[in-house]
């Protein structure tokens, strides 16, 4: 499992985090914390775009995303 | 079921967005300038007098309204949220820089895209200079460029601007206390409340799709993602309808209104709008709505823009428009500080590229 903080990156850091990420270790699951919610729907669409499954768990501050 | 997660549903948002900025063309906005976020920005400058050219004066409701949108939008879904403190003063110059390229050009992106519908070919040529801007800065991104992590900040802290930018409304509305053009671009207006809801929706609109002039072509340089193209391309199909419809339309190099065909100077002058957008994450429309959602980072770029708005015309750096009489373009002070601006652009990006990040 990789796990990346992308907490108070502005865009298009998280997205360049999952992709590049996803070039180095394909297949493998990814854990990403963002703090912001359109930054979570950049990581849900682009995921979604790469035919991957993302579940999406809210936490107090932040929002953790698990990349299948 | 999401109403923004693919590009058909972003094409339509797109379409929408347009016929705001059409009902504030057709209600007495100048007619290719519609929702121009820089222009707008530098008559809402001008009107609190920060700089002194009469016929850009006007306290634009627009630019309220996009902010309240994004705002109440974001409140409505639960995305509000106060965070600041990534790099501020680097934003603020940051944003003082986007502007002034801005008006060298006399136009933000979304301008240029409203200029391009209606024909204007040094709009299509300063395409390429936006697109070498973002290329540049995306450049930048894959070496790691970073301005740093934005945290939490006192709740009060994400109202400030906004309610500042109420209240100034409200003044003009109601008080003589402010410039207001009496001829020119800024004495072109749609009625208050038409302005102030075409804003409210673009706002929200934008707020809801993420929509964004530079990061359209940054996600396709950096990412091969077509989704911010897609709602920008549907909102370049409604002006382009507009245009076509009211006879607006005339594909001409010259005698374009507000505008010149200085074509170096064009490009170049969006070339900074594309390359600070990117460092910035997001161009000058992106920056209202962050701010709308509670981002003090965008809410000190865009005093960074006011400023630099006020800059641009008091220190002649803005581009004169073309006239029967005058080509147009920038003056020597303009040319010097876009050449100024540009080599600020470079060492920021460099300076902010030394992390151990890279990526592939």
């Amino acid at each position: 499992m990789i796990k990346l903080d992308a907490r108070g990156l502005s865009c298009p850091e998280p997205l360049m985090m999952v992709a590049d990420a996803m070039k180095k270790h394909p297949g493998e699951e990814i854990e990403i914390l963002v703090s912001e919610m359109h930054t979570k729907t950049n990581v849900e669409n682009f995921c979604h775009d790469k035919g991957r499954a993302v579940e999406v768990t809210p936490q107090e501050f932040d929002i953790l995303i698990h990349i299948k | 079921m999401s109403l923004t997660d693919n590009k058909k549903k972003l094409l339509v948002w797109g379409i929408v967005s347009g016929l705001a900025a059409v009902m504030l063309a057709l209600s007495g906005n100048p007619k290719n300038m519609a929702i121009c976020i820089a222009c707008f920005i530098r008559d809402i400058a001008g009107s609190v007098g920060l700089h002194k050219a009469a016929v850009v004066q006007y306290f634009r409701p627009e630019i309220v309204g996009i902010v309240l949108g994004a705002m109440i939008l974001a409140l409505i879904n639960k995305e509000f949220k106060v965070v600041g403190g990534s790099s501020p003063i680097i934003r603020f110059f940051l944003g003082m820089i986007m502007i002034i390229g801005a008006l060298v050009f006399l136009g933000c992106p979304t301008r240029m895209v409203i200029r391009m519908a209606a024909g204007d070919i040094p709009a299509w040529i300063g395409l390429i200079g936006f697109i070498g801007g973002v290329v540049t800065g995306s450049y930048f991104i894959r070496q790691g460029f970073s301005l740093g992590r934005s945290h939490k900040q006192p709740e009060a802290g994400g109202y400030v601007v906004p309610l500042l930018l109420v209240v100034g409304l409200i003044i003009a509305a109601f008080t003589t206390v402010l410039f207001a053009s009496e001829s020119g671009p800024g004495s072109m207006y749609a009625p208050l409340l038409i302005s102030l809801i075409g804003g409210l929706v673009f706002g929200a609109i934008a707020q809801k799709t993420r929509m964004c002039f530079g990061g359209m072509f940054r996600d396709i340089a950096l990412l091969k993602n077509f989704n911010l193209f897609s709602i920008v391309f549907g909102f370049f199909l409604t002006m382009l309808v507009y245009n076509i419809v009211t006879k607006n339309f005339s594909f001409q190099m010259n005698g374009n209104p507000i505008a010149h065909a200085q074509h170096l100077w064009n490009i170049l002058g969006l070339y900074i709008v594309g390359f600070a957008a990117v460092l910035l994450g997001g161009c000058p429309l992106r920056q209202l709505i962050l701010m709308g959602q509670g981002n003090t980072d965008s809410a000190i770029t865009f005093v960074g823009m006011l400023l630099g708005a006020g800059l641009a015309h008091r220190a002649s750096l803005a581009s004169a428009a073309q006239t029967t009489e005058a080509a147009g373009g920038p003056g020597l002070n303009g040319k010097i500080a876009t050449i100024v601006c540009i080599v600020i652009l470079f060492a920021v990006a460099v300076w902010k590229s030394q992390r151990k990040v890279k990526y592939d």
